[in-house]
């Protein structure tokens, strides 16, 4: 049991501290990371919730391959520092406010819920809660239809991404071309030396 | 085969010709189209007389056959099926209807070869025969009312066939609006029987009705009254008949067909088919038959001074369409439709002849600058004079038969019919005066130069003009083609006329008074179950008739030679004796001028209120203002919204679910 | 642990996420910002799976992880696109969509 609630203070801490500093961190780049700690944080704490599968999820695909692709976007764009400061006139300034209320809100609201059941830890569950063998037996066959959409949601991200990225002729300054280099180019200056 | 495959077949052929015109109408060179069209009026024809050795094959109890093709609506309590009645006077009509429409599609191969509209001109007529054989076939009120309207839309087409003609357009659109009160007629009726009877197959309504619906019956009344309306309105009878001699701007094969084959013997034909219905409403076949009566009686009297060759023929079909109607009114049913037949056959040849004379007079149609065509053309000559000593009953002529056995029938049933009777020879009087007033002043006297030149074997080509108003004309698509052509000279004209006057000469053996009655008896299972199937004048007094109608017919024609021949000053001293008659008749009762007035101004005056009043102010100020004022509001302030910053609407989601989550907190409390 | 450590800790990275989503300028942060919701939101979800004693949770959770990712990669498919065309990569600067 303490061992646990070490472990639930120290991953809390870790995901608090996480979010905070995506939020606060002025430069980019360290936000990206700071969002890192606070995957890696939320996945122990998943797997204290008995959900094996999605922490390891939660590692691999998104403190992993989710999180690489914002890096390299950060590098491409370039992580310009920016000001912290509200441009956005009053509504940027009093936004803090409203997302304090709305954590009061919700903290009442499960606080003063009526649900006994949230203040145990729970009923006891077989060793096989959340094994990746539960999970893709429940995504093959009482999930199968959601599943298919995700993957066809997938898809679809992926299409998008490509013609979202892709360049555009005519669209650009006609000078900002990339002076282009052919392998043909090549061979005819090794033929001239 | 089945009759009632066969009936489908007649109807298959003209819709196939209509759609291999009509599709195809680059593709047929020369007189191709016209030849495609005649061939596919004989299949229905050949058809049609299947149909007929099928019937004669069954007992006579059992010659009424219904045909469904499939069930086109099946609810509560309504039930159309896609069906056809073969029974004998389907068939008598397909008969006539396919027969006579062959022969004018002949006539038109030759007639209108120069037009540049032929393939469409074939088209049509194509259309116009289907619509017809689609209306005398129905089994049912719902297809009754799509070959009704049909036909109608057909005409619209036929006689507006020369569309760059203003005045033919107009014509057009004037059948066609007073075909459309018929089909509202035809329409409210429907509904009114159907709401006794709960059925719309001829056969359940005819059966319901006398259960549902006691002699004279006010809404029976009502329902037949208003089929009549229907019934006038195709037949151009008084007061909806101001149509039909305005339809004479159309080509002259299209006038033969509408006169003799389709159209106005739609009206005669719903009388007939719908006589069970007639008989349970005696109020209602009065008013047909009074109706009729006093159509024939001005439609004559209109005849005797109309001036244009086409438009004296006209008013002598509504003439005698008043006699069908009269005849099926008075429970006369093989007389009026026998007279339907004889009727189909003279007056188409008659307006073929007028064809062939007009087409001779380079287009020109009034009768004033006619006359000596008797040598030039002496085959028109003969045939057109047979057509109007058929017109006129002169003794032994396929009219003098039909003709006076309505009359004789009407006089029989006594009462109030004997002044119908008597209305009825007179008028039989005055259409041997007209019918040969034509031929004296077309073909005798002294001949017009038109007539001399076609003598030395040149055809006279005038001016390209419009005849009613003389405006000049091209010869391009929508108006008349270049070439005119005579009978003497066009093969197809000769050989459809030569059959129609046989026809009209000897078509009267089929109802001889006490010789023949084929017709009749053919057409007796049709009328079984009618009260007056036993009525029936006796011989003795038919012979009577007979020689009385005989008699006043040559004294008609007498008359007429007496004006137009043996002393041709007469016509215009009595003209200047009798000029208030005159005028009122000329002037066509002045009908025209009636429904301008109680129609046209008032309706064009409620027009100009409305638009004045209620479209500019309420419509415009009040209904379409406010609308575009409210919608103006609204999306200004939705602008005011949408400000394309994220952030604000980031702050909108936020405090949206922010009140949510407050309200469900205060709703659990 | 009680499950209600587990709920409050997800309001409260709910929280800090929304208020980067409204006071970040960066599109970028602004992205990230909504990782973070949606990871409180999963968090919640798990936490609700084991209270009930019943996996359908961990599934939606999956759903929402892929939902995730693709949102993910359109959003940084744009933020490129901006790049490219030299548009301002600012929150402030991006309303064409005024009414």
């Amino acid at each position: 049991m303490l061992f646990e609630q070490l472990l639930f203070f120290v991953a809390g801490l870790g995901a608090l501290a996480g979010a905070l500093g995506v939020v606060l961190i002025r430069n980019p780049f360290y936000s990206v990371l700071s969002l890192v700690v606070h995957l890696i944080s939320l996945a122990l704490l998943f797997l204290l919730l008995r959900a094996e599968f999605i922490a390891a999820a939660q590692v691999v695909v998104y403190a992993g391959a989710v999180m690489v692709l914002y890096v390299f976007v950060v590098a491409y764009v370039g992580g310009s520092d920016e000001p912290l400061g509200p441009e956005g006139g009053a509504l940027g300034r009093i936004g803090p406010l409203f997302a304090g209320a709305l954590f009061l809100e919700l903290a009442i609201a499960v606080v003063g819920s009526s649900l006994s059941a949230l203040d145990s830890t729970g009923p006891d569950v077989p060793a096989s809660f959340g094994s990746p063998g539960e999970i893709g037996r429940l995504l093959l066959t009482k999930f199968l239809v959601p599943f298919e959409a995700a993957s066809f949601l997938l898809l679809v991200a992926a299409v998008g991404a490509v013609v979202l990225a892709r360049k555009r002729r005519g669209l650009e300054d006609p000078d900002d071309g990339v002076p282009t280099l052919s392998v043909a180019d090549v061979l005819r200056q090794e033929g001239a030396r | 085969m089945s009759a009632t495959g066969y009936g489908w077949l007649v109807l298959a052929f003209p819709l196939a010709g209509m759609l291999l015109l009509a599709l195809g109408w680059r593709l047929w060179p020369g007189r191709a189209a016209g030849w495609i069209g005649s061939a596919a009026i004989l299949g229905s024809f050949a058809a049609s007389l299947g149909m007929l050795f099928e019937l004669l094959d069954r007992a006579e109890d059992s010659r009424s056959l219904v045909g469904s093709a499939y069930t086109y609506a099946d609810t509560a309590g309504f039930r159309a099926d896609m069906s056809i009645l073969v029974d004998p006077l389907s068939v008598f009509m397909c008969l006539v209807v396919s027969g006579v429409s062959f022969l004018i599609h002949v006539y038109s191969v030759a007639y209108m070869s120069s037009d540049q509209g032929y393939v469409r001109f074939f088209a049509y007529l194509n259309y116009f025969v289907f619509s017809m054989l689609l209306l005398v076939l129905a089994a049912n009120f719902v297809l009754l009312i799509v070959g009704w309207a049909f036909v109608g839309a057909a005409s619209y087409l036929l006689i507006s066939f020369w569309y760059r003609r203003a005045t033919a357009t107009a014509a057009g659109s004037k059948a066609f609006v007073i075909n459309v009160i018929g089909d509202v007629g035809l329409v409210v009726g429907t509904f009114l029987l159907f709401d006794g009877t709960g059925a719309l197959d001829y056969a359940g309504v005819f059966e319901e009705a006398g259960h549902a619906f006691g002699r004279n019956d006010a809404q029976l009344v009502a329902a037949c009254v208003m089929l009549l309306v229907g019934a006038f309105a195709k037949s151009a009878q008084v007061p909806l008949h101001t149509w039909l001699p305005d339809a004479m701007e159309g080509p002259t094969p299209v006038s033969a067909l509408i006169h003799a084959a389709t159209m106005v013997t739609a009206g005669v034909y719903l009388i007939a088919r719908m006589h069970p219905l007639f008989e349970l409403a005696p109020a209602a076949a009065d008013v047909g038959a009074v109706v009729g009566t006093v159509t024939l009686l001005i439609a004559a009297t209109i005849a005797l001074t109309a001036t244009d060759l086409k438009r004296v023929i006209a008013y002598s079909t509504m003439s005698q369409i008043g006699y069908m109607i009269l005849g099926v009114s008075v429970a006369a049913y093989g007389a009026g439709l026998f007279h339907l037949m004889t009727h189909a056959f003279f007056k188409a040849l008659l307006f073929m002849g007028a064809g062939s004379v007009i087409a001779a007079m380079g287009g020109v149609q009034s009768l004033d600058k006619m006359g000596g065509f008797r040598r030039a053309m002496p085959f028109t000559f003969a045939t057109f004079t047979i057509g109007a000593l058929a017109l006129a009953g002169f003794p032994l002529m396929s009219g003098f038969f039909s003709k006076d056995e309505i009359l004789a029938f009407t006089l029989h049933r006594g009462g109030g019919y004997v002044v119908l009777a008597v209305a009825g020879y007179v008028a039989a009087g005055l259409t041997a005066f007209y019918a040969f007033r034509m031929v004296f002043r077309v073909f005798f006297g002294e001949p017009v130069p038109e007539a001399r030149e076609l003598e030395q074997g040149h055809l006279h080509h005038g001016e390209h003009a419009n005849p009613a108003t003389g405006e000049k004309e091209d010869t391009e698509v929508g108006f008349p083609g270049p070439e005119h052509h005579v009978a003497e000279q066009a093969w197809p004209m000769k050989a459809a006329m030569a059959p129609l006057a046989l026809l009209a000469i000897v078509a009267g053996a089929l109802g001889i008074p006490g010789v023949t009655d084929t017709l009749e008896h053919f057409l007796e299972p049709t009328f079984e179950e009618s009260r007056f199937l036993e009525t029936h004048p006796s011989e003795s007094s038919e012979w009577l008739g007979l020689a009385l109608g005989g008699a006043i017919s040559l004294l008609g024609i007498a008359v007429a030679a007496l004006v137009y021949l043996r002393r041709p000053g007469t016509a215009p001293r009595l003209r200047e004796r009798f000029s208030a008659v005159h005028t009122f008749l000329s002037n066509k009762w002045y009908f025209d001028e009636l429904f301008d007035v109680v129609f046209v101004r008032p309706m064009a005056a409620f027009g100009r209120f409305g638009r004045s009043m209620i479209e500019s102010v309420f419509v415009q100020g009040v209904l379409v203002g406010g609308t575009v004022g409210v919608v103006r509001a609204g999306t200004s302030l939705a602008r005011a919204i949408q400000t394309g910053e994220l952030r604000a609407y980031a702050f909108l989601l936020v405090s949206g679910l922010g009140g949510l989550v407050l309200y469900f907190l205060i709703v659990s409390i | 642990m009680d499950i209600t450590w587990f709920v409050v800790l997800s309001a409260l990275i709910f929280a800090i996420g929304a208020a980067g989503v409204l006071t970040r300028r960066s599109p970028l942060v602004v992205l990230l910002c909504l990782e973070l919701m949606l990871n409180a939101g999963n968090l919640a979800l798990l936490s609700f799976s084991r209270m009930l004693g019943n996996q359908d949770g961990q599934i939606f959770a999956l759903i929402v992880m892929v939902v995730a990712a693709c949102e993910v990669v359109i959003g940084l498919g744009i933020i490129v696109a901006m790049y490219r065309r030299r548009l301002p990569i600012d929150v402030d600067q991006m309303n064409e969509l005024r009414g």
